[in-house]
């Protein structure tokens, strides 16, 4: 059953008028305007270049979140799916999991690229893809905490970033802080400090998300 | 415990909060001028000069809004573990204060780091993550005012407040991670390496901001009872 649930929320963010294509272009054309605003300064954005791609994913995987439980809602089967024998935390776990895989993933791999692009070194836009792949699985979970609350709120995808940004700071220092250690040739550590992170969020946020849908379904 | 429970009932807490402001004012008042008047009479530092005497404004304030993100935080749970309306009412009373005392340390900050660092803002640790706490009472405030249903909002409201109770720490942590940062010099093993003729003002204004904090709560509070009542009433007048 959590099997086709993942399949379900895959299949719809992947087929027409689906939310992953547009995130991987929305991180693309963020990635484009930062080196037109600053200039092509190579070296310049090399040193930039971890932070700008760790925000612009964070903002592209934002993007779709406020979907996650709100297109369910409104078409009721999110009532059928708290009906079923699964808990609302698996539910919130699964569609986490779905998330990051239409969003997350497809970041992670296309973020070589852009790093290459940005005049990164190869170790360190290997790193960066690293730790974009250690640490957009906690961006999808605590985005699901913010999606969570947000459900009933006709215009939540205004309210989500303002609620959910702010929590993901330690993601984007850590992921960023990373790859400037891989530049600066030192080790710092920021890869397990983002790994624990990471797995804590992921952990615990389909509890905190499937207390607020619930919140939102009952009465 | 017993005592706190008592104080959920809404009828006792007006009771008890009407006789208890005016005393909690006038602590708060006389804790303020106490620190304000301490911290002129203190000498310039020997490195600060006069503008040290801003540590009187900006550190209690911080402290506050720390605080004031404990008691929420506090609120939120009891609010969501008890269901009980009083301790959602605090909680949301509690948020603006919080964002206001922010905003009172950022600008404060922000002043004194001018003559100090030379610049209106650094990306310093402790500057960062209290914008970053400003950003979470500004959500938790935005999220309470965008769900119509009042109880749900109380929920939905609780959830993020304890999931940003959760999440403060290690945030901070992140972030003087981040940056170098200045270590304690107030609350350290060893007693504090800050002089008695700074500390006594500066004990005192942190008094009177958290009495400050308390008595601006506790009327908020009571203005949200009343105001709940008011519209219970004038929905039974329209019935």
């Amino acid at each position: 059953m959590i099997r086709a649930l993942l399949l379900r929320d895959i299949q719809l963010a992947t087929r027409a008028g689906g939310s992953a294509a547009l995130a991987l272009a929305f991180f693309a054309a963020v990635a484009t305007l930062v080196p037109l605003g600053v200039g092509a300064d190579l070296k310049l954005l090399a040193r930039i270049a971890a932070g700008v791609l760790w925000v612009a994913a964070v903002l592209a995987a934002l993007l779709s979140l406020d979907r996650l439980f709100q297109a369910d809602f409104e078409d009721g089967s999110l009532d059928l799916i708290a009906l079923s024998p699964l808990s609302m935390e698996t539910v919130s776990a699964t569609k986490i999991a779905a998330h990051w895989l239409t969003t997350g993933l497809p970041l992670t791999v296309l973020s070589p690229l852009l790093g290459l692009m940005f005049g990164l070194p190869p170790e360190a836009y290997l790193i960066l893809a690293l730790s974009l792949l250690i640490g957009t699985p906690a961006v999808s979970a605590l985005g699901a905490i913010g999606a969570g609350l947000t459900l009933s709120i006709r215009r939540g995808g205004l309210i989500l970033p303002l609620l959910v940004l702010p929590l993901l700071a330690p993601a984007v220092i850590f992921g960023a802080g990373a790859v400037q250690a891989t530049l600066d040739g030192i080790s710092n550590g920021a890869l397990l400090l983002l790994g624990a992170f990471s797995l804590a969020a992921v952990v615990l946020s389909p509890f905190a998300a499937a207390a607020a849908v619930r919140l939102n379904l009952a009465g | 415990m017993a005592s706190l429970f008592a104080l959920a009932n809404p009828k006792r807490f007006m009771d008890l909060s009407a006789a208890l402001l005016p005393w909690l004012a006038a602590a708060a008042a006389l804790c303020l001028a106490a620190g304000l008047i301490l911290g002129f009479l203190a000498p310039p530092d020997y490195q600060q000069g006069d503008t040290v005497k801003l540590m009187f404004l900006h550190v209690p304030a911080a402290w506050t809004a720390m605080m004031a993100y404990g008691v929420l935080a506090a609120a939120s749970f009891v609010g969501l573990v008890w269901r009980h309306p009083l301790a959602d009412v605090a909680a949301k009373s509690a948020a603006p204060l919080g964002a206001v005392f922010t905003v009172l340390g950022l600008v404060t900050g922000s002043l004194w780091g001018r003559p100090m660092w030379g610049a209106w803002w650094v990306w310093d640790a402790r500057l960062t993550s209290f914008l970053l706490l400003l950003f979470l009472y500004l959500g938790y405030i935005a999220l309470w005012n965008a769900i119509e249903d009042e109880l749900r909002a109380a929920r939905a409201a609780a959830i993020l407040g304890l999931v940003g109770a959760v999440l403060l720490p290690i945030i901070e942590y992140s972030v003087n991670w981040q940056t170098l940062h200045q270590g304690e010099s107030i609350f350290r093993a060893g007693g504090p390496t800050i002089a008695g003729v700074f500390l006594w003002p500066l004990g005192f204004s942190a008094l009177g901001y958290s009495l400050l904090f308390f008595t601006l709560w506790t009327v908020r509070i009571r203005t949200e009872i009343l105001e709940r009542r008011l519209r219970a009433v004038l929905l039974m007048g329209a019935a």
